[in-house]
């Protein structure tokens, strides 16, 4: 397992793009640790939730994209209460399923979805809103 | 006249003594010799009620004599003669037994044995005592001054605090001018104050105070006598200017043609050979170095016969040429003066371990340097004035990369302890890079932060939040040169990887030590130091500032390595130690030191041949040796080389010791 630095990660675009998406500044977390030992979720995660901050403060965000963990963040706050330096890690969290998701792509087409009429509304709005945000 | 009517008070120091020695039945014991009037025990004999009842007991049983028996007399001797002497009793008529080191603590599997040990110890003492005389302390004249070594900020603060209570205090500096290492720094840590703003006020204060006499370019040589009254002999070394001419014009330095590393830019610039040691020193004065300059080098030959000078052949003196005051004599003006004083106190500040130290952290490059060395790249009034070049090609660096704890927390290959600045200092020097030049990427690889002082971790956050600086957690093991580059290989043990970076630049946060020249310097001063330099204090927690010898302090990172904070705090503690010292007209000191018995003395010398204080000089005229109560420091080397038993220490004569010595080695 190794990586390589090649830019300062403060210029890093994906890292522009999670902190302006977000509104945090990433680079304030000090690796205390706590928003993972406090998450609910995060026996379940391939990454955890303060590794989140050290791979975006290494300019890593591809690893991210790649990981579970977004996914699995139950948006509960619990973290976000927690953090010594109030960082807002569920909104990080958001940030990264956006940045995932936000590729001109449409990942449900309506008219593919089969029963669509026994559907509850409530279930299609929720599904575009999770995956074509 | 041997004492009729002494006292034992046995001590259970809680449950110390009295878990293992049944302390009840020592005093029935000791209670039936003749000689004893009275003996008890006591839960704690410290204690104010134990006080209380040693002094009331010698004037209910109108003792002439107590042996407590507690724990080393290093501990309570003093609290239990105190209390004899409220109660009207010598206070050298009170003797400590030690029967918690001696007998509880090693026999605490045996308390049948602890016990009778404990009485043996007890009767061995008493049998001590009864040939004790009375005695008064000997009063020694106090010389009212005080001697700091080293001009760093410690020595300055220790300096002019004595000097504006009234006392006249010599400063030794070893360097052409006071300031140390605080001076070389580019901003100080937490609050970024220019350090050369808020110390040459203080540069200047010392140099113009009128209780201070300041020798820079001088080193102590040799100390004499003791505490309240030292003799010090100080050399000022070869200048070979004459400094009451010099002006500090600089006029020399332009025209110099030799070039050599500077000290103060430790390498990171030149100076010539004749130099003043930067342009706010104190005092500013010029000063040749011996080895580069052209002239004294060629004298030197000549001297040495190595090379026979030509006639009509004109040797370098284009300083002295330009000298207006005619200040250049080129003459060996190295001269050794001598100085009275009451204190003296030791700040010689610290070393850095040099980049060459770590090859495998690209030491040997040019571009890889200490941090001491990057402070003088970041001073405004440094080399660079302040915009970080890379000392190989003068460029301004892309990328650097700060690696903590460089020689510090490795006790396989380098040293134990954590040299406690360098966090701090690392994270200033990466926020005054990315100030700057904020397109600079700053890489900072640490094991931990250790930013535990005032402002400190809020100094640490700013650099995280504001600054845009890189903090990889992970102690970086391989630096080696890619190209132009230096690739630096760490880890994040965070993520749980390896992290590979390029970067223009590596300043080491080099591991701290005290200065080179403490040992020898402590040896003429008879103070500890520890195998890394750093001097030893009497007691880490309660005597931070005092060592030993009575009458000789440390201040500053000479004690271990410090910020400016904790060193100008120690600074005027020191300072108030010694003052504390020097206010008295008279010293007490302890009469318990050796007499000669001039009756018996043959004048042979064997006493004065093993006085380590040359406290003994033999009479010429009657031929009997004779001690110096000043210089005696009762250690008895003498006494136990004297043929005819004539010179002994008093209330350790040989009948007192012998007597005790039968008693703790009957068969047991
Ligand atoms: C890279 C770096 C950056 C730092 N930055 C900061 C900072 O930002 N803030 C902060 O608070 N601290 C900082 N420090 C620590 C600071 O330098 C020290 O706290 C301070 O210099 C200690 O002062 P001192 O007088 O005890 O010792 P020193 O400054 O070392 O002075 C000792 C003096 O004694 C002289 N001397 C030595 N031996 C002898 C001898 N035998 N005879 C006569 N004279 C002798 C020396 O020449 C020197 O002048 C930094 C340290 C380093 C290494
Ligand atoms: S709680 Fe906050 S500061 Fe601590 S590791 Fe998590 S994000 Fe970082
Ligand atoms: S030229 Fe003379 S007066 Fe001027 S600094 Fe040099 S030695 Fe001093
Ligand atoms: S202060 Fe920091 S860099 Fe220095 S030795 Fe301690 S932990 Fe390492
Ligand atoms: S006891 Fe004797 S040897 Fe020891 S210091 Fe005194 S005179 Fe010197």
């Amino acid at each position: 397992m190794k990586y390589t630095i090649k830019e300062d990660p403060h210029k890093n675009e994906l890292v522009q793009k999670v902190i302006e998406i977000s509104g945090e500044n990433i680079f304030s977390c000090y690796q205390c640790g706590r928003c993972s030992s406090g998450c609910p979720m995060a026996e379940f995660m391939d990454v955890l939730p303060n590794q989140v901050f050290m791979f975006l403060q290494e300019g890593d965000v591809d690893t991210l994209l790649k990981a579970k963990t977004p996914w699995i963040c139950a948006a509960c706050f619990t973290c976000t209460v927690r953090c010594p330096v109030g960082l807002d890690l569920a909104a990080v969290m958001e940030a990264i399923r956006e940045l995932q998701l936000r590729k001109n792509y449409d990942y449900i087409d309506p008219y593919k979805v089969e029963d669509r009429e026994e559907l509850p509304p409530i279930a299609m709005v929720s599904n575009f809103r999770k995956f074509t945000p | 006249m041997a004492m009729k009517r002494i006292g034992v008070f046995i001590c259970h120091c809680g449950r110390n003594i009295a878990g293992t020695v049944d302390v009840k039945r020592v005093a029935e014991e000791i209670g039936k010799r003749e000689d004893v009037a009275f003996s008890t025990t006591y839960i704690f004999m410290c204690s104010q009620p134990g006080q209380k009842l040693i002094e009331d007991s010698i004037k209910k049983y109108n003792l002439d004599g107590v042996v407590v028996a507690n724990c080393s007399p290093t501990l309570h001797e003093r609290t239990m003669r105190n209390a004899a002497a409220r109660a009207g009793l010598n206070p050298y008529r009170v003797e400590i037994a030690n029967i918690r080191e001696w007998a509880a603590w090693p026999h605490e599997d045996n308390p049948e044995a602890a016990t009778r040990k404990a009485i043996r110890i007890i009767n061995a003492t008493i049998e001590k005592l009864k040939a004790n005389a009375s005695l008064e302390p000997i009063e020694v004249p106090v010389t009212r001054r005080a001697l700091v070594i080293g001009g760093g900020v410690a020595g300055m603060q220790a300096a002019l605090d004595l000097a504006d209570s009234g006392i006249e205090t010599i400063l030794v500096e070893k360097e052409s001018s006071i300031g140390g290492n605080m001076f070389r720094l580019s901003e100080t840590f937490p609050t970024l104050d220019c350090p050369q703003c808020i110390l040459t006020p203080k540069m200047n204060d010392v140099g113009g105070h009128p209780n201070i006499k300041l020798y820079t370019y001088s080193e102590v040589e040799d100390v004499e006598g003791f505490m309240g009254n030292f003799k010090v002999k100080i050399k000022k070394k070869a200048t070979f200017v004459d400094w009451d001419k010099c002006t500090g014009c600089g006029e020399c330095l332009r025209v110099c043609p030799v070039h050599v590393d500077s000290e103060f830019d430790l390498g990171m610039a030149k100076r010539t050979s004749i130099y003043i040691a930067n342009e706010q020193a104190v005092p500013l004065k010029a000063l040749i170095d011996e080895n580069s300059c052209i002239r004294l080098q060629f004298e030197k030959k000549v001297r040495e016969g190595k090379i026979k000078p030509k006639k009509n052949v004109k040797i370098c003196s284009k300083c002295a040429d330009v000298c207006e005051p005619k200040a250049i004599h080129f003459q060996n003006n190295e001269e050794i003066v001598e100085e009275n004083v009451g204190a003296i106190i030791v700040a010689t500040g610290y070393e850095v371990v040099p980049a060459e130290a770590f090859p495998e952290l690209g030491g040997k490059y040019p571009d890889v340097i200490t941090a001491l060395q990057f402070e003088r790249l970041l001073a405004p009034s440094g080399p660079t004035a302040g915009v970080p070049r890379r000392p190989s090609d003068g460029k301004i660096p892309d990328s650097i990369a700060f690696l903590h704890c460089v020689g510090s927390r490795d006790p396989q290959n380098g040293v134990p302890y954590c040299s406690r600045i360098c966090c701090m200092y690392t994270i200033k020097q990466a926020m005054l890079v990315k100030h700057a030049r904020p397109d600079i990427a700053v890489y900072d690889f640490y094991i931990d932060i250790r930013s535990n002082g005032k402002g400190y971790e809020e100094f640490y956050h700013r650099a995280k939040e504001e600054y845009g600086v890189n903090f990889i957690r992970g102690k970086v093991s391989k630096v080696y040169k890619v190209g132009d580059k230096y690739r630096v290989q760490g880890v994040d043990t965070l993520t749980g990887r390896i992290i590979e970076v390029d970067v223009d630049m590596v300043v080491l946060a080099t591991a701290a030590k005290g200065s080179s020249t403490v040992k020898e310097l402590a040896k003429k001063l008879r103070i500890p130091y520890d195998e890394w330099g750093w001097l030893k204090e009497t007691h880490l927690k309660l005597k931070p500032l005092e060592t030993p010898v009575g009458g000789v302090f440390i201040a500053g990172a000479a004690q271990f390595i410090k910020d400016i904070t904790d060193s100008v705090s120690q600074g005027s503690g020191a300072a108030a130690k010694a003052m504390a010292l020097l206010a008295k007209p008279e010293l007490e000191k302890e009469p318990l030191l050796a007499k000669v018995d001039q009756e018996i003395c043959a004048g042979c010398g064997r006493c004065k041949d093993q006085c380590a204080y040359d406290a003994i000089s033999i009479d010429p005229v009657r031929h009997v040796a004779v001690v110096n109560e000043a210089l005696c420091e009762g250690c008895g080397a003498c006494s136990a080389n004297c043929p005819t038993t004539a010179i002994q220490v008093v209330n350790f004569k040989k009948g007192q010791i012998i007597r005790a010595v039968d008693i703790l080695a009957e068969v047991f």
